[in-house]
């Protein structure tokens, strides 16, 4: 009999019963909850009259609508009359329903998706959901983590489980070693730029080979996260011991004896050797440059020493309407290099880069320069209090804010800009986050989406610049 | 949830690849707490020349003319057809209740993105996938006639054009048979409640550490 692959091991781990019409039903672990995709859940279950199957699996915190400048008037300095509905509907129904809510005042609230893994709450084989297309990053852990609608929002707190078909299995292995300087984001947008948005469609990632096994905790975590981008609603890396040292201790992680049933448990959390896959993809990791998007879909990726593409190069009719239309909404011309785009936004945060390690990846990067004087916004959003106050530790936050940057408080803020942290219109941003679409971070904003380093290095030069050419400082951590 | 048995109804074309989420309904739409509404800002910053704000009476908004669903010849549809990855983007249940709002019953395309695909059926909308060439014919006929419809039978899995041609079209047993009977799937799962539970128990004593780490209110 063939080997499992990791998928099929979650999967079958969490099966509960295969129904006669194909489809499964799948218990879940964990679901994490934000103030825009559960109102309507919460109001169905008090419609029908249904209580949460399972109070303890729930972790709520708000992090799209928070203000990320002063909280100290509380949710109701919300400027934003729906914004601050949403955020306090949250409250509300955590505190009628009794899930825990990290709120707004409270340091360990932040992104989802960083307090998760912070705060222990997503642990390796756990089956995680939230109502938000970036659950993918909890996979980091070897973990089965996906988003899903609002409908299954309640369905989950309904019945502790959801009804799935078991999705194909795709291995995207990065070989080799990748050069200094290239990061998770680096990796995960050659690998759609490789594959495309749609690349993964119906598939489960493994992101597995050297390379991959060389990341930090946060570096698979932002891997993991564009899984969503490339198609796959779930991406997932094996646990190893760099898995293993990142979970131990945290608040909600297995204490004492449990600690140690818990790591013998998670040791079989890996492909075995002779699994199959349906699709494999190879990435030469020690190809992969500093990656830059250029147009409106994260598939529209280059090197940053790469050239815009030219639609009249391009067969493929609906492509080719595609670039023609990027290249327009973006205001950028074919032919042009990506140095030569000019920046006048920065922004450093997002689920896919706020982790300390980003912070203080853009610090060394920043440390005694300034921005140029045509950067007229640049943010640094960290993913959760708890990592702003551990940045300020280090003195990041200074770094930061002598260099021309606005240190803020924790949220999604301008990866989607439904608080009030906008992109103004036509203006381009070098930006962490995930997603380059129209408008995405404000009205007829234009996202070019980055590392960390590549975003701190493009607000000093005020254009794109390869970041292994810029001097780094280290930083010495107490 | 609605039914969902036959349909008949005028299509109308979005001739572009890779419709994302955030196009079909932005952002600042999705703070409402409420399932409904959210029709008139459908396609938003296609279909109007400003930017929308959330509670804003669309009534008097400059039209982007150009823009399908503005046309008068495409007024009252409920079938929508598109290009390869559709509602490709976040998890945002928004975007079907967009849909169903503003009246579609109906999309198609080459492919769909998962989750948006997975949303669709718990909102009483169908989503179908066709080959690249047969969408293709789609178009070509929706261009040439107008009031251009089509039949959507969901009991066959077929679709009827006006030219006569017919085409059949997969869905999963299981999502037909709650599209079909209107069924809330939580109440079917829920049928299930002993092997959910007898897995449950099997669970916490294998990894006992996955219950009762984080304290609940009401604990």
């Amino acid at each position: 009999m063939a080997g499992k692959t990791l998928y099929d091991k979650l999967w079958n781990a969490h099966l509960v019963k295969e129904r006669e019409d194909g489809s499964s039903i799948i218990y879940i672990d964990r679901q994490l909850l934000h103030e825009v995709t559960s109102p309507q859940a919460f109001e169905g279950l008090r419609v029908a009259g249904r209580q949460p199957w399972r109070l303890d699996a729930n972790l709520a915190t708000p992090d799209h609508n928070v203000q990320t400048t002063d909280r100290s008037g509380g949710v109701q300095a919300i400027v934003d009359k729906v914004s601050r509905i949403q955020v306090t509907t949250l409250d509300d129904n955590c505190d009628e329903f009794g899930v825990l809510e990290f709120k707004m005042g409270d340091s360990r609230q932040g992104i989802v998706h960083v307090v998760g893994p912070e705060q222990g709450a997503t642990l390796p084989g756990m089956t995680v959901v939230c109502g938000d297309s970036h659950t993918s990053t909890h996979g980091a852990f070897g973990a089965l983590a996906h988003g899903i609608g609002t409908s299954e929002v309640e369905h989950v707190l309904a019945t502790q489980t959801l009804i799935q078909k078991k999705m194909k299995n795709m291995l995207v292995r990065v070989n080799g070693t990748v050069k200094q300087g290239i990061t998770g984001k680096d990796i995960v947008l050659a690998i759609i730029g490789e594959m495309g948005t749609a690349g993964g469609t119906g598939c489960a990632i493994e992101f597995g080979g050297k390379a991959i096994q060389a990341l930090s905790m946060e570096g698979r975590m932002t891997v993991c996260n564009m899984a969503i981008e490339a198609g796959a609603r779930a991406g997932m890396i094996a646990v190893d011991q760099t898995t293993i040292d990142y979970v131990k201790g945290r608040p909600f992680s297995p204490k004492a004896e449990q600690w140690d049933a818990a790591v013998a448990n998670w040791s079989d959390l890996n492909s075995d050797d002779d699994a199959v896959f349906d699709e494999i993809i190879e990435i030469d990791g020690a190809a992969i440059i500093p990656q830059v998007t250029w147009g409106t879909s994260p598939e529209m990726v280059l090197p940053v020493d790469g050239i815009l593409p030219d639609p009249a190069n391009e067969k493929d009719e609906v492509k080719k309407e595609g670039i023609e239309r990027a290249l327009s909404y973006m205001g950028l011309k074919a032919g042009m290099s990506i140095k030569d785009i000019h920046i006048d936004s920065v922004f450093i945060g997002s689920c896919t880069n706020s982790r300390i390690e980003d912070l203080r990846a853009a610090a060394e990067v920043v440390n005694g320069k300034t921005i140029a004087d045509r950067i007229s916004q640049a943010l640094i959003v960290p993913g959760s209090g708890l990592i702003k106050l551990q940045a300020e530790k280090e003195g990041l936050d200074k770094i930061f804010t002598d260099a021309g940057f606005e240190w803020r408080e924790p949220g999604c803020s301008m990866c989607l800009a439904m608080n009030a942290d906008k992109l103004e219109q036509g203006k381009h941003c070098a930006a962490t986050s995930n997603r380059n679409f129209e408008s995405r971070q404000g009205f007829g904003g234009r996202t070019h989406l980055v590392s960390p380093a590549m975003a701190a290095a493009a607000a000093l030069a005020g254009h794109f610049v390869d970041v292994r050419d810029v001097e780094l400082t280290k930083i010495a951590r107490a | 949830m609605r039914k969902f048995n036959q349909l008949v109804g005028i299509v109308t074309p979005l001739d572009r690849a890779n419709i994302d989420t955030d196009m079909i309904i932005p952002k600042q739409f999705l703070k409402s707490i409420k399932r409904t509404g959210f029709g008139k800002n459908l396609f938003d910053e296609l279909r109007y020349l400003d930017e929308g704000q959330a509670d804003q009476d669309c009534e008097g908004r400059p039209l982007n003319k150009d823009f399908e669903l503005n046309q008068a010849r495409y007024a009252g549809s409920s079938i929508l057809i598109s290009r390869k990855n559709f509602g490709c983007g976040s998890s945002r249940e928004h975007a079907p209740w967009a849909l169903e709002d503003y009246g579609f019953r109906c999309v198609i395309a080459p492919s769909f993105a998962d989750i948006f695909f997975n949303n669709c059926f718990k909102n009483g909308l169908l989503p179908i996938v066709l080959s690249e060439e047969i969408v293709e014919q789609l178009f070509q006929g929706v261009f040439a006639n107008e009031g251009y419809q089509l039949e959507v039978d969901l009991a066959s899995q077929s679709i009827k054009a006006p030219n006569g041609e017919s085409y059949t079209f997969e869905v999963d047993e299981f999502r037909k048979h709650c599209l079909l009977n209107g069924l809330d799937e939580i109440g079917v799962t829920l049928e299930d409640i002993d092997s959910i539970k007898e897995y449950e128990v099997k669970r916490r004593q294998q990894a006992p550490w996955l219950f009762d780490a984080i304290p609940t209110l009401a604990s």
